[in-house]
């Protein structure tokens, strides 16, 4: 018997050592990108993380009924028109009556957001009962004095140097000793529209616009893209014009977006005169947008589909509408609402058209229709990081989180859909 | 060579001619199908039967490249005449695939999908009536008639293609092509679906595509024999089976060519 040797693995061989080089390297490569994105995600939490929470001053105010309803209606009107920043601004004089004087009252002043008085008249018009006597509220803060209690400002820095002067942190100090400042859940983030002033600036006018914006993207892309991808794979004649027309398709999935926008600019603005800085029209420009991806997405999930379904539809007599919708289109479907779902998530992110037709304007009001000036997320995103103030940069990274878990769940969506859509065969 | 069967041929075919593109797929055949009865289309790869097969029942309007010249005539009416509608014709002529294709929706909607679309049930008792029916002659009604709700791609190969027949003669065709429709299947089901075929041409006129000469010469009454697209040969099934005239016919089934 002849004797064989050599099958065992030598590790020293070339092969092997080729092998052993080529799984370092695409470990190595994921490793890499796995590293990036964890940085990315860790210091965008890490800086977006304050902007869930707002500090919050505790405040005494006395609420005369002569000053604020001197007939005693107790109507609603009445206590809305009331002027509550005196009186916001006597509760801080008396909880600090040292401070004499009139640069000083100033800097008291300035602890709280200018958004205090109305927190205190909302308090008021909901309960008329708290008028005439005297109240504890829990007012916001200002975005120093916000940014000062997260740690932001250094206070062993020269008092030029910084946004908050020695007194107002010795005013802070004698809150803080008293329990009478605190950090709480920033509810305002999430209900509120934008604002000048960080400590009031929310998120809602912009999810509210991109979900406008994305509702008509979605109305006007899915049954026009699904149609046109259904006629060009099932009815048209498969020649050059069809040839033609996909290569254009696919072309134009790859025009940069903000291309787009100057369409939209000039076609929807201009020439039809539709309303500017609107979901409206920001739907219909990312709509253009996402046609091409819908189209190709759907064209692959209804070449996906057996030939042998269609024929059987065929064979007992099914027309080519019967078919193609009894039939086809069902099956396609999973595919290309997975392929509108991930356009959709790409027209969400999308920035640079959306500044073409108008909407990067300042719009604190949140959107109630189409038809109304909005602004988007990721705009607004844009219109933050844009912003001087120190307060707007942790709301930067949290509407950056904001976004990103929309686009997690869209995706999340797209996943499910698929799941339960799938027939298989 | 026609068949010399006294019985009035239901589908007739004269000098029927397939090009696909430049090519040609057959030339210039001859067949007339009698009633009620099996005609089995035997030959190698590529002669042309299931072209052949598939003229009857224009499924081949669908490939853009293919063109049919020729006369086909079903109960003496033109097939290729531009005012046949293609959806009643089918409605005649029903097929079964060579793999099976159950739709991916329940075993009651693939039978009641055919009937639903030509209008031919006018209740939901109609309906069911049809789909008991036609599964019953298909010889599936016991197998399945407790799980109606569920996928037809679920059942095993056998029963999708019997499944299928079901389907087919649920539109209550005059004629039932089949398109090699054992050729995915273990010999158990084979036999169940010739004796089912067996059966079947009481009332229905079937035409089978077969690759396998026993399969023909089991269920067949008469056997068509093609060749490089030609009708070589066209008789009743011992005649071919036993003395065939051509050479050509006597080398295939002896197993010399194909």
């Amino acid at each position: 018997m002849t004797e064989i040797t050599g099958i065992l693995k030598t590790a020293g061989s070339k092969r092997h050592r080729a092998e052993a080089r080529f799984r370092a390297y695409g470990l190595i490569a994921i490793a890499v990108s796995l590293s990036f994105l964890l940085i990315m995600i860790g210091s965008i939490i890490t800086r977006g993380s304050g902007a869930f929470h707002q500090t919050f001053v505790q405040i005494d105010v006395e609420l005369p009924a002569e000053k604020l309803d001197p007939e005693g209606t107790g109507d609603p009107d009445v206590l809305r028109k009331a002027r509550y920043g005196k009186l916001l601004k006597a509760a801080l004089r008396d909880r600090f009556p040292a401070v004499k004087s009139r640069s000083d009252k100033k800097a008291l002043y300035k602890l709280l957001s200018s958004n205090a008085e109305y927190t205190i008249r909302d308090q008021v018009v909901a309960d008329p009962l708290l008028v005439g006597g005297t109240h504890a509220f829990w007012v916001r803060a200002s975005s120093e004095v916000d940014q000062y209690m997260k740690g932001k400002i250094d206070s062993s820095l020269e008092e030029s140097r910084r946004r908050i002067n020695d007194k107002q942190l010795a005013w802070i100090a004698e809150l803080q000793d008293a329990g009478k400042i605190e950090k709480r859940f920033n509810t305002q983030f999430f209900t509120g529209g934008d604002s000048r002033e960080p400590e009031q600036a929310g998120i809602m006018g912009a999810v509210a616009g991109s979900a406008y914006t994305l509702l008509i993207c979605f109305v006007l892309s899915f049954p026009v893209g699904v149609l046109a991808a259904v006629y060009l794979e099932e009815f048209s004649a498969k020649g050059r014009l069809n040839r033609f027309i996909e290569v254009n398709i696919n072309n134009l999935a790859a025009v940069p977006s903000i291309v787009y926008g100057l369409l939209g600019l000039a076609i929807f603005l201009n020439v039809f005169n539709l309303p500017r800085s609107t979901p409206l029209v920001g739907g219909m420009v990312l709509a253009l947008m996402t046609l091409p991806t819908i189209i190709i997405a759907s064209r692959s999930s209804l070449r996906a589909v057996p030939p042998s379904i269609r024929e059987a539809a065929y064979g007992l007599g099914a027309s080519k509408v019967q078919t193609t919708f009894h039939h086809v289109v069902p099956l396609a479907m999973p595919g290309m609402l997975t392929g509108s779902i991930i356009g959709m998530a790409q027209a969400l992110g999308e920035t640079a058209p959306l500044l073409m037709i108008g909407m990067v304007a300042f719009i604190v009001d949140i959107p109630g229709g189409v038809t109304e000036a909005a602004t988007a997320l990721p705009v607004q995103i844009f219109l933050w990081a844009d912003s001087p103030e120190r307060g707007f940069m942790e709301k930067t990274s949290a509407a950056i989180l904001v976004l990103l878990g929309f686009l997690i769940i869209m995706n999340l969506v797209a996943v499910y859909l698929r799941r339960r859509l799938e027939i298989r065969w | 060579m026609t068949g010399t069967n006294s019985a009035t041929p239901i589908l007739k075919v004269e000098n029927g001619q397939v090009f696909y593109g430049d090519k040609q797929a057959i030339t210039n055949v001859h067949v007339d199908i009698i009633p009620n009865a099996v005609t089995a289309f035997i030959g190698p790869s590529g002669c042309g039967k299931s072209t052949l097969l598939r003229c009857f029942n224009r499924m081949n309007d669908v490939i853009p490249i293919c063109r049919v010249e020729g006369s086909f005539k079903l109960a003496d009416q033109d097939i290729y005449d531009p005012r046949v509608d293609v959806v009643s014709l089918r409605q005649r002529i029903g097929m079964v695939f060579q793999k099976p294709n159950p739709f991916p929706k329940s075993i009651f909607d693939n039978v009641a999908y055919g009937p639903k679309i030509h209008g031919l049930a006018a209740s939901k008792a109609d309906m069911h009536t049809i789909v008991e029916s036609s599964l019953t002659r298909a010889g599936l009604w016991d197998e399945v008639k407790d799980r109606l709700d569920q996928p037809g791609t679920g059942l095993s190969g056998g029963q999708q293609q019997r499944l299928c027949i079901a389907r087919a003669i649920a539109v209550q065709p005059k004629v039932i092509l089949m398109d090699e429709p054992c050729s995915a299947l273990d010999p158990i089901a084979t036999a169940t679906i010739e004796t089912l075929i067996d059966e079947l041409c009481e009332n229905y006129t079937i035409i089978i595509v077969t690759h396998s000469m026993q399969q023909a010469a089991r269920v067949s009454q008469k056997t068509a024999f093609f060749h490089l697209g030609e009708l070589v040969e066209f008789g009743a099934t011992e005649q071919i089976f036993s003395a065939p005239v051509d050479e050509r016919t006597q080398n295939y089934i002896t197993g010399r060519i194909g």
